[in-house]
């Protein structure tokens, strides 16, 4: 148990090492999910109530989907996939190790566009309910954006079919997540989010174990 | 190699009746083939004979459309984890990251292996490639012949009793392709069974226990290593595969 | 086909066409017209069916990709994939007799209510599932691909449900198919989803049959190539 775990690890790292020292990834996702920030608001106006945690949910998510991209992406160049699959564990763990990679790469993301987004809307900066949802939220995308990823990577048009695969599956995280965001935003008691919360949860654990189970059939040939 | 002695279990590798269709086109038909342990057994085949496919089904890569491998005497389908424990991969892609050092990466799959005192057998292997100088330089930076020569450090870390590779000398300059026969030679030593690919008929009989030729998706030719000669196989090669 | 399934089939058609017409006799003359939107409202009898075999189609589905990644005989993504398709169709048709039927009774054309956004959303999942089938080159990697999110994406339906009927009942709609079916209506329900179901059964049976001869006939033909 206690192995797998340090495997699952162990490519967490490797991916994390190979992301900062290429600095491919990141910065031009980033730059793009706040101009997806930016534009939406000039689209919906600064009004903080309607449109504000609409706004913030389209920028993470574009973002996200732009960012899920690379994540087996990086396994093309070199075969390192084949180098992956012949390494003696379970298909899982390379499932759960870039499913915390893409976790983190998402986290990092929200980390400089949630400030941002709420100065621009003028809304208090200290808001750890919102901290919550982001996480679950995000632990949703990374759980289906993960499993198609690597689908994606095999196929023609992998850009395009990322989007077209993950959006429709995480409706309902985004529609929980901007529901939950609302009531945060606004300062309401903690009541009015919970479940929102637990729908995104029981998203997510749902996803986790499904796409464990056939993450294997998605990366065998 | 006849079917009553496949069903010995002295077979290291053994592919029985093994099949493999991409959609409608069949890439390998009843292929039969075993290597007793400690031998080194050498493909040939011209371009599109399904030499690689039949590798990477044989090395655990990809699963065939029918028939079944059995590695060391068990099904690879059972225990899948355990067995790739004892088997390694060389092919023309080496499987490194470029931005990481070929000790980062080294470290990498010493770990997904569980290899013991990492560091010490990083350094051995390193040792052996002679590529201690640029130990921490990132893969990226080395050049192809260095390359090769860190994925056969990758690949034997571990210390696989069973080593697969892939026309490992394509594409590589006199002097790295020299280097790199050496260390096969010696890889191929001792009690680990290797199967190789290779378009190289002279290179490939000087290494090999015994040889298959095969052509379209068969295996046309089969016989001992020392019962051909250089000059004999290139026409008994073209022979089969004309 | 042996003379059996061929029996089986011929029966199927016929009830298949004996279920039509009544249908579409008990639509047109039998039920009652509702006394709130008047003759509209028979679309109902259209829409209820085709949005069950949609999600008919969409578990059909799901069950034949589990039943493919288990087994991996391609029977079971002729299946999968014919299931697919019919079902996109039907889908397609619940989501214009939908706002079609909104629009002549209540003046809107969407309303997102649940129902219909769920089925906007399964929609939304078939087409991304016939897409991989059609970007996936090989034949064995666009089934499992395709398999995958046959198996996923049907999980997905009953969280979407709940999740757009929770965030519906904050911002109530306009929509309320308010009063109880009357006798007649009920039955003219059911035979309708009866005979949409046979349809259904019929179409799938019809495009797994042909994908399996159209691959069939790929094997020969590579046969005979060897």
């Amino acid at each position: 148990m206690k192995k797998t775990f340090g495997k699952i690890f162990v490519i967490f790292w490797k991916d994390m090492l190979t992301e900062i020292r290429s600095r491919e990834m990141i910065i031009p996702v980033l730059v793009f999910a706040l101009l997806v920030l930016v534009i939406f608001s000039f689209a919906f106006g600064t009004g903080a109530d309607t449109a504000a945690p609409g706004v913030l949910w389209v920028a993470l998510t574009f973002g996200g989907v732009t960012g899920l991209n690379r994540v087996f992406a990086v396994e093309k160049e070199n075969s390192r996939m084949e180098g992956l699959m012949l390494c003696p564990v379970d298909r899982a763990v390379i499932y759960w190790g870039k499913v915390a990679g893409s976790f983190t790469f998402m986290l990092a993301l929200a980390l400089v566009v949630t400030p941002i987004f709420l100065a621009l809307f003028n809304l208090p900066l200290f808001l750890p309910g919102l901290a919550l949802i982001i996480a679950l939220a995000l632990l949703g995308f990374a759980a289906v954006g993960t499993l198609f990823s690597a689908m994606a990577v095999n196929t023609r048009a992998r850009e395009i079919l990322l989007p077209i695969l993950f959006l429709p599956v995480v409706v309902p995280v985004i529609i929980a997540a901007v529901q939950a965001t609302g009531p945060v935003l606004a300062g309401m008691p903690w009541e009015e989010m919970v479940i929102y919360l637990q729908i995104i949860t029981a998203f997510d654990i749902i996803y986790l174990v499904a796409a464990t189970l056939v993450f294997e059939f998605v990366i065998e040939e | 190699m006849l079917r009553e002695e496949m069903a010995a279990s002295a077979w290291a590798v053994e592919a029985r009746e093994v099949e493999k269709s991409f959609g409608e086109q069949r890439a390998l038909r009843k292929i039969a083939l075993g290597v007793k342990r400690g031998e080194c057994l050498v493909i040939f085949g011209p371009n599109g004979a399904g030499k690689t496919t039949l590798l990477k089904i044989l090395s655990t890569l990809v699963r065939p459309s029918a028939g079944s491998v059995w590695l060391e005497g068990d099904n690879v389908r059972n225990k899948t984890a355990q067995i790739r424990r004892r088997i390694s991969l060389v092919s023309h892609q080496t499987f490194l990251y470029d931005n990481l050092t070929l000790y980062e990466n080294l470290k990498f799959y010493g770990e997904m292996y569980d290899v013991p005192d990492i560091e010490q057998r990083i350094r051995e292997v390193v040792a052996w490639v002679q590529l201690e100088p640029r130990l921490h330089d990132r893969t990226g930076t080395l050049s192809r012949g260095m390359q090769q020569r860190a994925a056969i450090a990758r690949a034997v870390l571990h210390n696989p009793a069973i080593l697969f590779l892939d026309e490992p000398e394509v594409g590589l300059d006199p002097q790295a392709s020299a280097l790199v026969r050496d260390v096969l030679a010696s890889a191929a030593s001792g009690s680990r069974t290797t199967v190789m690919t290779t378009h190289n008929l002279e290179r490939g009989l000087e290494l090999a226990d015994s040889i298959v030729i095969l052509n379209r998706g068969r295996v046309v030719y089969r016989a001992p290593g020392q019962e051909v000669n250089a000059a004999d196989l290139k026409q008994i090669y073209d022979r089969h595969t004309g | 086909m042996n003379g059996k399934r061929q029996l089986g089939n011929r029966i199927l058609l016929g009830l298949g066409f004996a279920l039509m017409v009544a249908a579409l006799y008990m639509v047109f003359i039998y039920a009652p017209t509702e006394k709130n939107t008047g003759i509209v409202q028979r679309i109902f009898y259209f829409h209820v069916p085709v949005a069950w075999v949609s999600f008919l189609a969409f578990f059909v589905t799901f069950v034949a990709s589990i039943l493919y990644l288990a087994k991996r005989e391609m029977k079971w993504d002729a299946v999968a994939c014919a299931s697919a398709e019919v079902g996109v169709i039907f889908t397609t048709l619940v989501l214009l007799t939908g706002p079609i039927w909104a629009k002549a009774a209540w003046g809107i054309w969407w309303t997102w209510d649940a129902r219909l956004t769920t089925s906007l959303v399964l929609w939304l999942i078939y087409i991304a599932y016939l897409l991989v089938r059609s970007l996936a080159p090989e034949a064995d990697r666009s089934a499992r691909y395709s398999a995958v999110i046959g198996i996923v994406g049907f999980i997905d339906v009953p969280i979407v449900f709940i999740a757009v009927n929770l965030w519906r009942t904050q911002h109530p709609s306009t929509i309320i198919f308010s009063g109880g079916l009357t006798g007649e209506m009920l039955q003219t329900l059911v035979v309708c989803i009866a005979a949409f179901t046979v349809l259904y059964i019929l179409l799938v049976m019809q495009s797994a049959g042909l994908k399996r001869m159209e691959a069939a006939i790929q094997r020969l033909r590579s046969l005979q190539e060897e």
